[in-house]
This record gives structure tokens, sequence and C-alpha cells, in this order.
């Protein structure tokens, strides 16, 4: 080699040992549990269902010793009810505060001795917690997750110590970060009728007011094995593994008293929302969410591409136009996540450079949405976003958290082997679906804006 | 250059590591090693500025520079049937920059915008202030992307001195991991970087700080914001990552604010008080000595007992051995999640590149659960000791003042307070 002078040749591929995916399209069926096995992409599920209603689903991925456990609850912030919100979230927090076997904390104490880590998020369709650790050790997850499905403490003190670091952690996420609080503003003006309209760590007031018997409420109502379902990923041996999962839940009872859920629809939006928040902040910001389906309608998919069109990236309209050439904002964003169980936005929004209009921005913003109404994308254009959706989707497998991750979403969403729908459905979309979507969805009727408008403080 | 080779994904992962950062910088042209990275991708004698984006994203792959305060790291995301183009593109902003003046306006105006607006954040305005106290005029005392004025005054020229002089393959440490062979990578090498410069180092500087420096007093900041909780950032200089002491330091931070709900500083304020949702100590092992700190985020009303509990915990690590449970617990977390911290090949790619420039050695992953195997009771108590300061410490807090209570702090003339 030319250059060997400064290149220190190290060669390092056998430290990690790593092993080839082997694919395997196999299917399992011997008796109870039952398993499927599908394919996508480079990794093969297994689903397998318990009795008492728990569905399990198993990614074997040999490539490094660690295996992620995640456990799902079809429960979040939109099953709240007013004057309650948050309860969701308090709860998840409650979860590490112990059970009549083990202590509080001691969860958390138990992963991070065996190397592992461990943590939990809510949002408004569901709760999960999840845990990634050495292969060898899952069954200590197993163990763990299913002791505090049913076992759960709920001391009445620990209850009040964690309602205030939950109030800590809103002063944190909110009511100190003026951007943040502008989303919080803008959905809740976009929404009425949909409990989508409250953010999912709940109004200061009702966290405060949250009491022992409304979490364990809660707990009864939706902490049970037919309301979850367990995504394992990693190397680990399906046959093996399962075994342990149904040692672990099958005596977990389904005999929770189950609250009716409603249905909330949202109706049409039929005129402009406009919602001004006045705080002390640098610069101004603005957000404009038009209200849109989620996946797996048949729009999503346009929309999802349309969104990467207008902003990903530095070749996006929205970077080049706004950014690069009129030097309007410092940041740019169209954001579209199809993945909740009801409808929800297509969000655009940025901060205004320094001696900027914030009118200007919002109306060049308007402008490249007519530009796509107007004129057809290229089909180069359109190629750009779908390589830069599926790499993404791609680079996100290196990781056993992410494939479980991935793979519990559309299994919350419907089914995992949605997945395979999400990808083909991408593939497909031709130009003029988008053109069709933003004349559907980005009209000034369906739209809600939100616009900071920074106070210099009074000191 | 380091390999590593997994072909668990069809995807390759390259981290170049340049030694250029703050640490090199003269003083009034802070910001100049970020603004240097942040300007490859912005044209070369090949491709426009837009170009460059528009093929890298059409390929779905990503190609950033980002600069800390030791080092300066390009890295490239690719598909493997991508890599070849990846590859040209990436030697080209690597080789061939032009550093147009009307990018260097154009980017200059963005940083410099992103700094205003980061004074909204009241945990960036704690941090800034505290660096500035610890570190005075050292470059870790600045920010890597530098200040509105220091900005201002870097011009192209300087640009491209500080390019020439640090952008040359003696000082850069190559990274690649994931699917591709060492046949395949030796030839793309050879064809896209085989004729990189190297250069004349003897015109780069670079700053040293003075390791016997402690502070002789205590400093209290107190930036006065109309916000509801208090930002605290306690702490003082610490140690350089070469310092032998390292893993007898990640042992005791881990037991007390390191090791997240393992650790003493959370039990306490969070568990048993609820004061905070977010509390942890951190040691920057870097080049050259950085920083210990204790952040912690709480209601202004609370701030005292806050800052009170800190005190006692790091008087009590310091004074008392830690017990053997917690011992142990900290060295099978430290041990046991080496596989975990290191599952990506993003990850793989930059944790080599750091080994290397750190000077950590090329059987460092072996190692690693011996030097902390190694470490004692002892050690713990004696590094805690040494390193750990409750009497002369910076201490800054951004918040609502008039909810603040310090009284039990005995304030002196040394508390110096600002409105903002």
């Amino acid at each position: 080699m030319k250059n060997s002078r400064f290149w220190k040749i190290l060669i390092l591929s056998l430290i990690f040992n790593f092993a080839f995916l082997i694919f395997s399209f196999s299917l399992h069926a011997s008796g109870s549990p039952k398993s499927h096995e599908t394919f996508w992409g480079t990794v093969s599920v297994k689903e397998y269902t318990l009795n008492n209603g728990i569905k399990v689903l198993i990614i074997e991925d040999h490539k490094a010793p660690l295996a992620t456990f995640q456990i799902w609850y079809r429960v979040g912030s939109k099953d709240e009810s007013i004057g309650k919100t948050g309860v969701s979230h308090l709860l998840e927090h409650m979860m590490f505060k112990g059970t009549s076997k083990y202590g509080s904390k001691v969860f958390s104490n138990i992963i991070q001795r065996n190397g592992g880590t461990d943590n939990a998020h809510t949002t408004k369709d569901y709760t999960m917690y999840h845990q990634t650790l050495s292969s060898d050790r899952i069954g200590i997850s197993i163990e763990l997750e299913s002791d505090r499905m049913c076992n759960l403490l709920l001391d009445p003190k620990e209850v009040i110590n964690e309602r205030n670091v939950v109030m800590e952690e809103r002063r944190m996420r909110y009511e100190d970060d003026p951007q943040s609080l502008l989303y919080e503003e803008v959905i809740a003006t976009a929404f009425k009728a949909h409990p989508y309209r409250w953010p999912v760590i709940g109004w200061m007031s009702d966290i405060a007011s949250i009491e022992r018997e409304d979490l364990y409420r809660h707990y009864i109502a939706y902490y049970s094995p037919d309301n979850a379902f367990i995504v394992i990923s990693g190397d680990v041996k399906a046959e093996d593994v399962i075994q342990k999962v149904k040692e672990g839940f099958e005596h977990i009872k389904p005999d929770k008293v189950r609250v009716e859920r409603y249905k909330a629809e949202e109706p049409r939006q039929e005129g402009e929302k406009r919602v001004y928040l006045k705080k002390e902040a640098e610069l101004p910001y603005l957000l404009i969410a038009y209200h849109v389906p989620s996946f797996p309608h048949k729009d999503s998919f346009a929309l999802d591409v349309l969104s990467t069109i207008l902003s990903a990236g530095k070749s996006s309209r929205l970077y080049k136009d706004i950014i690069y050439e009129k030097r309007l904002a410092l940041n740019i964003f169209a954001d579209y996540s199809g993945f909740y169980k009801d409808p929800f936005l297509f969000i655009l929004g940025g901060t205004l450079a320094p001696q900027k209009n914030i009118e200007d921005l919002e109306k060049t913003i308007y402008n490249e949405i007519e530009r796509i109404k107007n004129e057809v994308p290229s089909e180069k254009e359109i190629q750009k976003a779908k390589n830069q959706i599926e790499a993404s989707f791609i680079f996100a497998q290196d990781s056993t958290y992410s494939r479980a991750f991935y793979t519990g979403m559309f299994e919350m969403l419907g089914d995992w082997r949605l997945m395979d729908k999400y990808l083909e459905g991408i593939r497909e979309v031709k130009p003029d679906d988008i053109q069709a979507v933003a004349k559907k969805y980005l009209t000034d009727d369906n739209k809600t804006v939100g616009i900071l408008i920074p106070i210099k403080n009074s000191k | 250059m380091l390999h590593a080779e997994r072909h668990n994904l069809p995807i390759v992962m390259v981290t170049l590591l340049i030694k250029a950062s703050p640490l090199n910088e003269p003083d009034d042209k802070a910001g100049i090693a970020y603004l240097t990275a942040k300007m490859l991708t912005e044209g070369t004698k090949k491709r426009k500025a837009s170009e460059i984006s528009e093929e890298i994203e059409f390929m779905g792959a990503s190609l950033d520079a980002s600069t800390s305060s030791d080092y300066t790291t390009i890295s490239l995301s690719v598909l493997r049937k991508d890599v070849e183009k990846g590859f040209e593109i990436f030697s080209d902003v690597l080789q061939n920059p032009l550093f147009p003046e009307e990018e260097i306006k154009r980017k200059k105006e963005i940083i410099k915008g992103s700094l205003m607006q980061s004074e909204e954040d009241p945990s960036f305005v704690a941090s800034k202030t505290f660096i500035k106290e610890v570190f005075g005029d050292h470059p870790y005392g600045r920010l890597v992307n530098g200040s509105i004025e220091t900005i201002d005054s870097i011009k192209r020229g300087d640009i491209v001195k500080f390019y020439n002089e640090h952008y040359i393959s003696d000082n850069a440490i190559l990274s690649v991991v994931g699917d591709i062979t060492p046949n395949e990578l030796n030839s793309l090498i050879d064809k896209y970087l085989g004729q990189w410069k190297t250069g004349d180092k003897s015109q780069q500087t670079e700053v040293r700080i003075q390791t016997e420096k402690k502070h002789k007093d205590k400093k209290i900041v107190i930036i006065d914001k109309n916000i509801t909780q208090a930002n605290i950032i306690f702490g003082h200089r610490g140690i350089a990552r070469d310092n032998p002491d390292y893993y007898a330091v990640s042992v005791m931070n881990y037991i007390l604010g390191g090791g997240g709900f393992a650790s003493r500083l959370m039990k306490v304020l969070r568990d048993d008080m609820g004061l905070t949702y977010s509390i942890y100590s951190s040691f920057s092992g870097n080049k050259e000595i950085g920083q210990f700190e204790v952040e912690v985020q709480t209601k202004n009303e609370s701030a005292g007992t806050a800052i009170r509990e800190i005190l006692k915990q790091i008087n009590k690590i310091k004074t008392e051995a830690v017990t053997e449970q917690e011992l142990n617990d900290a060295k099978a977390y430290l041990t046991g999640s080496f596989p975990r911290r290191l599952e990506t090949s993003k990850r793989i790619a930059d944790f080599l590149a750091a080994v290397e420039f750190y000077k950590l050695g090329d059987d460092y992953i072996k190692r690693y659960p011996d030097y902390i195997n190694q470490v004692t009771k002892e050690d713990v108590l004696r590094v805690a000791k040494k390193y750990l300061n409750s009497e002369n410490y910076v201490l800054v807090i951004v918040g609502d003042k008039k909810k603040i209570d310090l009284s039990y702090l005995q304030p002196s003339e040394n508390i110096k307070q600002f409105t903002y």
C-alpha cells in the first residue's frame, strides 16, 4: 500500500465473534403455543400466543450476544379522562417502585448489575417497558416483568414522591421550554373531541391530583396479559425462550375488569385555527398542523414520502428554499408520523432566523405546499425520498432494540406483518399520489397554526 | 486505519477522526475547528454544496462532520451497494473542499442564530457558564462552536490555513466497520485516499492545561431567569483520560451519580425525596483535564435542599468506604455493559477511532474488564478524596433568584450574581 507509512493496519474482525444471520423460512406449528414465521427485510419473526391471551413475538438475531425484551401494554394517554390526564405516564413511573417481591427500584438495579439497561416510555397509544442485556440473562427480564404485571405495590408514600418527580419532569420538558410549550398548545387546539389533545405527561394540576386509587384502577384495568404483548429480539433460541416466557407469564389470569373503551372521533375541521404563545424566548417559532389519516390508510404512504421530499436533509425543498436561499429560518421540518392508532397530524415548523419576519416564513412554507399542488414532483425526487426511507429502515436494524421496536410498533397498530405492507406501500407511491394528498389534506381550512412570540423579561 | 468486518446487515460505517479541535485554535478564532468541519460538505472543486447533499441523500446515506472538545470526526453511513460512490464523495469533501465565501457566510449566520436560540435553554446557559468558570481561558472553557464575536472574526483565509495544517493524512485515524472485506477496503482506500497529502505539523498549536491549578475558593454564580426550575451545575476540574486513576474514578462516579437508578444521587434526590426528574454526575475524561460535574433540575424553591444533599453525598463518599455490594454492582455493570455499548457498526466505528486517539491500546477491549475488576474499595475512597472537592467548587444556578434560598451556604463575597 502506497501510504502504509501512516496507515496503521489493524484487523479487528474477530474480536466480536460475528456470525452471519441465518435466514429461516420454516413454519413452526407444534401444538400450543402455535407459531408463525414470516420474513421481512433480513429478519424472521416467530409468533406465539399463550393461553391467557398474551402474544409473544421472537426475532432471532445472532450477531452479538445480546437480547432485548419489550412488553407493550395497549394503554396510553388517549385512554385517560379529563381531570386525570397523565395517569398512564405516572403509572409507568410507579412500575419501577416495587412489588410485593422486589422493593422499590430493585428492578433497575438488578438489570444494571447484569450489565443491562432498562427504561420505559408512554405515548398517546401505548406504554412500553424494555431491557437490553446479555442474552443469557433474558430470564431475569421475564421474571421481573411478569412479577410487576401482577404484584405492583403502589405504596402511597412512593406515589406522592413520584408525583413530585413527574411534576419536575413536566417543568423541565414543557414549562421552561417555550418551543415544547407551543407544540402542546397547537395539539390542544387542533383536537377538540379526541383525547390526543392532551399531553402524555398530563396537565400540571391533573398530575398533582392523581392518587393511589387512580393509579390502581388504571393498573387493574389495563395491565393484564390479554392487553399486552411481548417482543424479544436478539441472540436467543425461540424454542427455549418461549418456554421461559410460558413459565413466567402463563399463570397470570386475564381476569381483571376491563373498562369499556370509547372510540372518539375528531370531527372534520372547517376553518383555520390560530394560537399564540407569549413567553420569554429568543426567537419566534412557528408550527403548522394539518389533520391527516394514520397508517395503514392508503394515503399514509404518500404523506410519508411527501414529508421526506419537503424536509429530509439539505437537498429537501424546505431546506433549500427557506434555509439556504432565503435564510428565513435556522431549522425547518415537515413531520409526518403515521404510526398512531387514530388519525393524527402532519406538522411543519421552524425557528425564525434573527431579524426575519415570521409572516414571511409562514407564507414561504405555504408557497412550497402550493408548488407541490401545482407541479408534479419528479420521479427522481420521489425515488430519493423512497431511498431515504428504506435506507433508514435498514440502518435502524443494527440494534436489537430497534428491531424489536419496529416489530412491536406494527403489532401495536394491528399486526406486525404490516411492516411488509409499509415498505411495499412506500415503494408504490407515484408522483400523482403526492400531489393528491397535498391537495386533499394540506388545505387552509384543515390547519392549526401556532406562533411563539418572544417577550423580554421584566427583570 | 482500523477495520472490523461485520456482515449482519448490508451497511458500511466510516468514521474518520481528525486531530483538530478547540485545543488547536487561536483564542480569538474560537469556533474555527467546528466551522472548518462544517464547511467540508459545502462545496468542493468538483461539486457545489447542493450537489453533495443531493448525491448523498439520493443513496439514503449520510455524511456529517462534528467537532468535540478533543477532535473532529467525519462520518459516512452508506448501504453496501453504494459504498464506492460513498467513498468517492467522502474523499472529495475531505481532500478538495473549496470553502466558498458565500457558503461561509451562510454557515456563520446559522451557527450564530443557533447560539442565540440556545440561550432559551436554561441548561445550556448553566453549562456554558459552568465551563467558563471552571476552565477560564482554556479552550475547554468555551463552546465548541465558538461565540458570536469570535465567529465573526473568522475569515476564509483562517479556515483555509486551519484546514491545510490539520486535514492531513498523518493527523487522522480511519475506522471502517461493516459489510466490507479487507481487500475491498484496501482497494477503496488506495483509490480514494491514496493521494491524500501528508503535511507539516510544525505550525499546529496545542494548548496544554496547567495540571496543578486548583480552585482555591468557591464560586457561586446565579443567573436570574423567569423560569419554574433551578438548573444547577456543581463541580470543578477532574481528570484527564490518561490518568491511571481513570478506572477507579469510573467505579466511584458510577456509585455516586453516574449509575442512573443504581447511583446514590438518584436514589436520594429522586427516589427518596422526589426533588428532581434527572440528576447525574460525570467526569469527562478528555485529552486534557476535563470537568467533574453534578447536574440537576429542581423547582426553584427546592434548589437549596438539592445542593445540600449533593454536598452531603460528596462528603459521604469522600469519608466512608462504599459497600461491597455497591462496588460489585458497579464493576458488574461497567464490565457487563461493554458488549451492549458496542452493539451497532456505527458505535464500533466511533469507539475504535477513539481508542486509537486516546492510545488505549489495540487490546483495550480485552483488558478493560481487568482494569475495572482490579479496583478496590480503598481505591474508590482514595480517588473520591483526591478528585472530589466539597469546599472549593463552582456552583452555577440558572433560575428564579427570589425563590432560591442558599442561606446555609453562607454566601460570601465570592458569590457572583447576574441578572439575565
